[in-house]
């Protein structure tokens, strides 16, 4: 193997890493900011100057506080948990293209660690099992507030995976294509979401759903259920939670952007070129990311939660249907336009 | 009858039209609602650096007053512990003796007076309850302490001294003597 | 050769794993272990090329199917007490089935040993999402559409039989 493209990779891997971490550790305080200002409200400003230092401050509180295991949980199962879901939200971005290519040390380098020929799956995929965290995690605890979110966050996750996929084979439809990376380089002219704006929104709903984001919160709601899942837990193991839950939030914004919003594509791209344009390409994924993480953040500020029912109803007779529909009649205008009637 | 407000509004428990049955624009509006308010005014007090204005009836922690000559005004006479309703207030009498003149107004005085912060309740029936305008409650807080033994204030904490005197003009039970 | 050593390695945690799923006590872990199992094929997969593959069966076995098993396992709360297959009767029973299954599987691997050796004579792209769907759509078309009817029969099954059980509650 290329010694130049393992080094090259491994350090694009370590990038990611502590971007996608350190995107999380200020989005929990930017998440404070926001909530604080639509309450009107000042919000987080004693550590630091405008409380910039504040996510570093709640992670030294987390590392300090006690670790506590309950006498009656399984304790594997309990400690592997909150490792199940950091993992699979780090794991999620290995199949991001962040920008184009890039030029560096007469080496062509692609900002995407795996461009393998399967991206969406491979997202749909990792996505799927970042359930068994928080089952696994909420089982083990051994306290019926943590099976309930535990269940809950199972179920919904499943039934709003249907739909989730059925609104992304509209976009595998339109580019022919699994992988990411041809998904943005078809988008080069007009971004998807307006092609398929219900494929868009259906998407848009379901990934708050994967989440668990307010209105969809139901595994971790404090109302009913104490603390949902991580009810038991404490310390760095919360943290790992709050932290997956956030990296996964920033890991499904790029996916959004990337498939419908063009990823790295910007109107007026074609005047720059070579680095330039890698910088600027990977600035204009960064904004809509960005984007996404406030309206996510917005909309849970904004809207009440849903009830079981309510939600489950959302999701097997309105979304479910509609992306079918909309699957239908993207179906048939491909076959029309390809001449098949 | 009558509405006593404008804002009288009839309940009603028709199904829903589609266009509300869509939900979206509802969603909107909450959204519009609270894109409003991140750009409204903070109603926030950042505390340590800014103060709340007291009220001119705050009632917070007491002071024994001195005459404009400096003698202290409170005689012993027990009115404000009667009237204390918590019971916090405990006081002994002391005659005033030949030189003391210029320490103490009256013939008799008081030796000890003791105020137990954790009982009181800051009625302010004790600076109603006093003759001779000597003791008041000013805008200053109690601080806390980790000790019980802290809370209760003596003559030293509670007398004011000759070079830092209380201002208690703005109160409402202000008499013509305690005005410096 | 590396990749042998590979596929050794990843056969023989495979089958560990597997084994695990049988021996251990608890319903819950022998989920997990089915789960793991599923990763380890999963991997195998991967080893052969068939990409979409892999990952089908990852969606699908691990993340979908066993997280309703795990979720109706959690739901059902099983004690040693509440056992239901501990007599001897049972216990032979299952036995002669699985052994009887352990035969038929002998017999199967038989033939399928030859054809180990010649898969890797035939096209590399075999399991990528192009070919599979080519084929599916050309050779195997009415084997494919006949599952989904089957799959669709099972599914107006399921939602019967849950459907009368109201009816009896009310």
């Amino acid at each position: 193997m290329d010694t130049a493209l393992l080094i090259e990779k491994s350090i694009l891997v370590l990038l990611l890493f502590l971007v996608s971490l350190g995107a999380a550790a200020y989005m929990t305080y930017f998440e404070r900011k926001l909530a604080a200002w639509i309450q009107d409200r000042v919000g987080p400003d004693r550590a630091g100057p405008f409380g910039i230092l504040q996510p570093i401050a709640d992670g030294v509180k987390m590392f300090l506080k006690e670790d506590f295991i309950p006498a009656k949980a399984d304790k594997w199962l309990f400690i592997i948990g909150p490792g199940i879901a950091m993992f699979t939200a780090l794991i999620t971005s290995a199949v991001v293209p962040w920008g184009p290519k890039l030029h560096l040390f007469g080496r062509d380098i692609a900002l995407q660690v795996a461009d393998i020929n399967i991206g969406i799956l491979y997202v749909f995929g990792v996505l799927s099992v970042g359930v068994y965290g928080i089952m696994i995690g909420g089982w083990a605890s051994n306290n019926k507030y943590s099976l309930y979110g535990a269940i809950r966050a199972s179920s919904q996750m499943i039934s709003y995976e249907l739909a989730m996929g059925v609104s992304a084979i509209t976009i595998v439809l339109l580019s022919g294509s699994l992988s990411l990376n041809d998904i943005v380089t078809q988008q080069s002219g007009v971004w998807n979401v307006f092609y398929q704006p219900v494929a868009f929104f259906i998407f848009f709903v379901c990934s708050l759903a994967e989440l668990n984001r307010a209105p969809f919160d139901l595994p971790e709601c404090e109302s009913e259920l104490v603390g949902g899942y991580h009810t038991e837990y404490s310390s760095m193991k919360l943290g790992l939670y709050l932290f997956a839950e956030y990296t996964s939030m920033f890991v499904s914004s790029a996916i959004m952007a990337i498939l419908f919003f063009g990823g790295y594509h910007f109107p007026g791209m074609s005047h720059f070129s070579g680095n330039t344009l890698a910088i600027l390409g990977i600035a204009a994924l960064a904004i809509k990311i960005f984007i996404f993480i406030f309206v996510i953040m917005w909309i849970r500020w904004t809207i009440p939660r849903f009830r079981f029912d309510q939600l489950m109803h959302l999701g097997w007779k309105t979304l479910l249907p509609l992306s079918l529909i909309n699957l239908l009649i993207t179906g048939l205008v491909i076959a029309f336009k390809n001449g098949w009637f | 009858m009558e509405s006593l407000t404008n804002r009288k509004k009839v309940v009603s428990d028709k199904p829903m039209t589609l266009w509300e049955k869509a939900y979206l624009p509802a969603i909107i509006s909450g959204m519009m609602t609270t894109m409003r308010h991140m750009f409204r005014k903070r109603k926030t007090i950042k505390y340590p650096e800014e103060t709340r204005e007291f009220a001119p009836v705050y009632r917070g922690q007491h002071v024994l007053k001195r005459d404009e000559q400096g003698r202290e005004n409170c005689t012993a006479c027990g009115l404000c512990a009667v009237a204390c309703p918590a019971e916090a207030i405990t006081m002994t009498s002391a005659e005033r003796e030949r030189g003391q003149e210029q320490l103490y107004r009256e013939e008799k005085y008081a030796a000890t007076y003791e105020i137990n912060m954790l009982r009181c309740i800051f009625c302010g029936l004790c600076e109603e309850a006093c003759p001779k305008e000597a003791i008041f409650l000013t805008d200053r807080l109690v601080p806390t302490f980790f000790e019980r033994d802290n809370f209760i204030y003596g003559k030293d904490k509670l007398v004011e001294t000759l070079d830092e005197r209380i201002d208690i003009t703005n109160r409402q039970h202000t008499g013509k003597r305690s005005q410096i | 050769m590396s990749l042998q050593i590979i596929s050794i390695i990843l056969g023989s945690l495979t089958l560990a794993s597997a084994l695990m799923v049988v021996l251990s006590k608890h319903p819950i872990r022998s989920v997990i272990y089915l789960v793991v199992t599923f990763f380890f094929i999963t991997s195998m997969y991967i080893m052969m090329n068939a990409q979409f593959l892999a990952i089908v069966n990852m969606i699908v076995y691990a993340g979908a199917i066993m997280v309703l098993f795990l979720f109706v396992l959690m739901l059902l709360n099983l004690n040693k007490e509440m056992e239901p297959m501990n007599t001897k009767g049972a216990q032979l029973a299952a036995f002669i089935a699985g052994g009887s299954l352990f035969l038929v599987l002998i017999t199967a691997l038989k033939d399928t040993l030859i054809l180990g050796q010649t898969y890797r004579q035939q096209d590399n792209s075999i399991g990528l999402v192009k070919e599979l769907g080519n084929l599916l759509f050309t050779k195997y078309v009415v084997a494919f559409e006949l599952t989904s009817i089957l799959f669709i029969a099972a599914m107006v099954g399921a939602i019967l039989l849950a459907k009368r059980e109201k009816q009896i509650i009310e």
